[in-house]
């Protein structure tokens, strides 16, 4: 269960950043999760829901940027999309593949009040 | 208060996880914000909305306290490991067996993170090595704030190897750098050889990967070609030694990666 540390970790700098405002009230969450960030949203919404509660997040609306995860191919240069680092490159069948996105896990903007 | 961290003590209750029952509102999920907050007095802040640009990574507390223990690491030339597997997979029997066997060669200090007991430590301690234990308590696995408090106790000494044992637990551990210099992922025969494909971001974080209890090969159904293959797909960088803590086959492998890190100058 590390979603809670991470929804800990979130609260935490959203709060940070709303006080720096002067803010009381954090009325809305952007978070940018990639596919292969390790998240399970599932854990991430229950954790969630138990965390925010007594912050100042307790009624945020969160909206969630699920990235999907992108790779580049090392032995022939293609990119495509992938879900599983041990994915095969589409063209050529080969493992060598460097991640070009999907392990964002990032607060991206608040809406504060 | 923590002078090196500025935290408020070195208490293990970094999480604050409320009973179900202590607050009244109902548990839908992501409560729609429909009271449109009408505070008509005494609030003091302001009524309209401010958008702020936040673009930060989740995890940046931990990754910038973890890049202050590696400054640490660094600077003392310590070589810091952190050895991460299922439950039983045999981390410690693997430091038990190396800090007996190369003791007068290298000098060692090890972190033991364990939920509860300081049975690991105990082994640790019985070989004659300096050990500091975290208990994380329900915490499933270790963060660089905790290894930072650790080393302000130990003081490790420089030019040693220190080993840090994490909470056995494939999954969150993966997403937490310690400032270590390599992550060491240890699995054994008897836990199937699907283990690189239900755990990737282990094995994709890791640099070196200990299949142990090789012992008992011709007891359980492990088809080694096919971990390494998976193991290799996840993570086309991975080595891969094969030991038995028991028997001690292959361990001189392990003892000779180990010495190349240590020796090996400052790269580039
Ligand atoms: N047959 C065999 N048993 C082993 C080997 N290595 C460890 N074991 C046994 O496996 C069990 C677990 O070993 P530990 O070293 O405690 O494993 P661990 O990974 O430290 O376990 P946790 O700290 O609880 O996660 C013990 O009973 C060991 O004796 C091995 O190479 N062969
Ligand atoms: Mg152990
Ligand atoms: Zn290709
Ligand atoms: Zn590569
Ligand atoms: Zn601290
Ligand atoms: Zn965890």
């Amino acid at each position: 269960m590390h979603e809670l540390s991470i929804v800990m970790n979130i609260i935490q700098i959203a709060e940070q950043q709303a006080k720096a405002a002067n803010a009381s009230v954090v009325d809305e969450i952007e978070l940018d999760i990639g596919t292969m960030s390790g998240i399970d949203m599932d854990s991430m919404d229950f954790a969630w829901e138990q965390a925010v509660k007594q912050t100042m997040l307790q009624n945020s609306v969160r909206k969630v940027n699920r990235i999907k995860a992108k790779a580049k191919c090392l032995d022939c240069g293609a990119e495509f999309a992938i879900e599983k680092y041990y994915d095969a490159c589409p063209a050529c069948g080969e493992h060598l593949l460097d991640i070009l996105q999907g392990t964002e896990l990032r607060v991206k903007s608040l809406t504060v009040s | 208060m923590c002078a090196t961290c500025g935290c408020d003590s070195g208490s293990k209750t970094t999480y604050k996880l409320l009973d179900k029952d202590d607050h009244d509102h109902p548990h839908t999920h992501v409560h729609p914000h429909t009271q449109d907050h009408a505070h008509d007095q005494d609030y003091s802040h302001p009524a309209q909305k401010t958008i702020i640009d936040v673009e930060q990574d989740v995890l940046s507390q931990n990754n910038l306290l973890a890049q202050r223990n590696r400054g640490y690491f660094e600077g003392r030339n310590i070589l810091a490991l952190n050895l991460v597997s299922s439950p039983g997979s045999g981390k410690t029997s693997l430091l038990e067996r190396t800090l007996n066997d190369l003791k007068s060669e290298l000098e060692f200090a090890v972190i033991e993170g364990d939920q509860q007991t300081t049975n690991d430590a105990d082994r640790i301690q019985a070989t004659g090595t300096k050990v500091t234990q975290i208990n994380t308590g329900k915490g499933c696995h270790l963060d660089a704030h905790m290894i930072l408090h650790a080393l302000q106790g130990m003081k490790p000494k420089e030019n040693s190897v220190l080993f840090i044992e994490n909470v056995g637990n494939l999954v969150c551990p993966a997403m937490f750098d310690l400032g270590e210099k390599e992550r060491i992922v240890i699995i054994s025969v008897t836990e199937g050889d699907d283990k690189p494909l239900k755990y990737p971001d282990m094995f994709h974080s890791s640099t070196l990967c200990i299949i142990n209890k090789i012992d008992l090969l011709p007891y359980v159904p492990f088809d080694m070609e096919k971990v390494k293959s998976n193991a290799k797909k996840v993570n086309h960088h991975l080595e891969i030694i094969e030991v038995s803590c028991i028997s001690g086959e292959g361990l001189p492998l392990w003892y000779n990666w180990l010495k190349s890190k240590v020796l090996q100058p400052e790269t580039v």
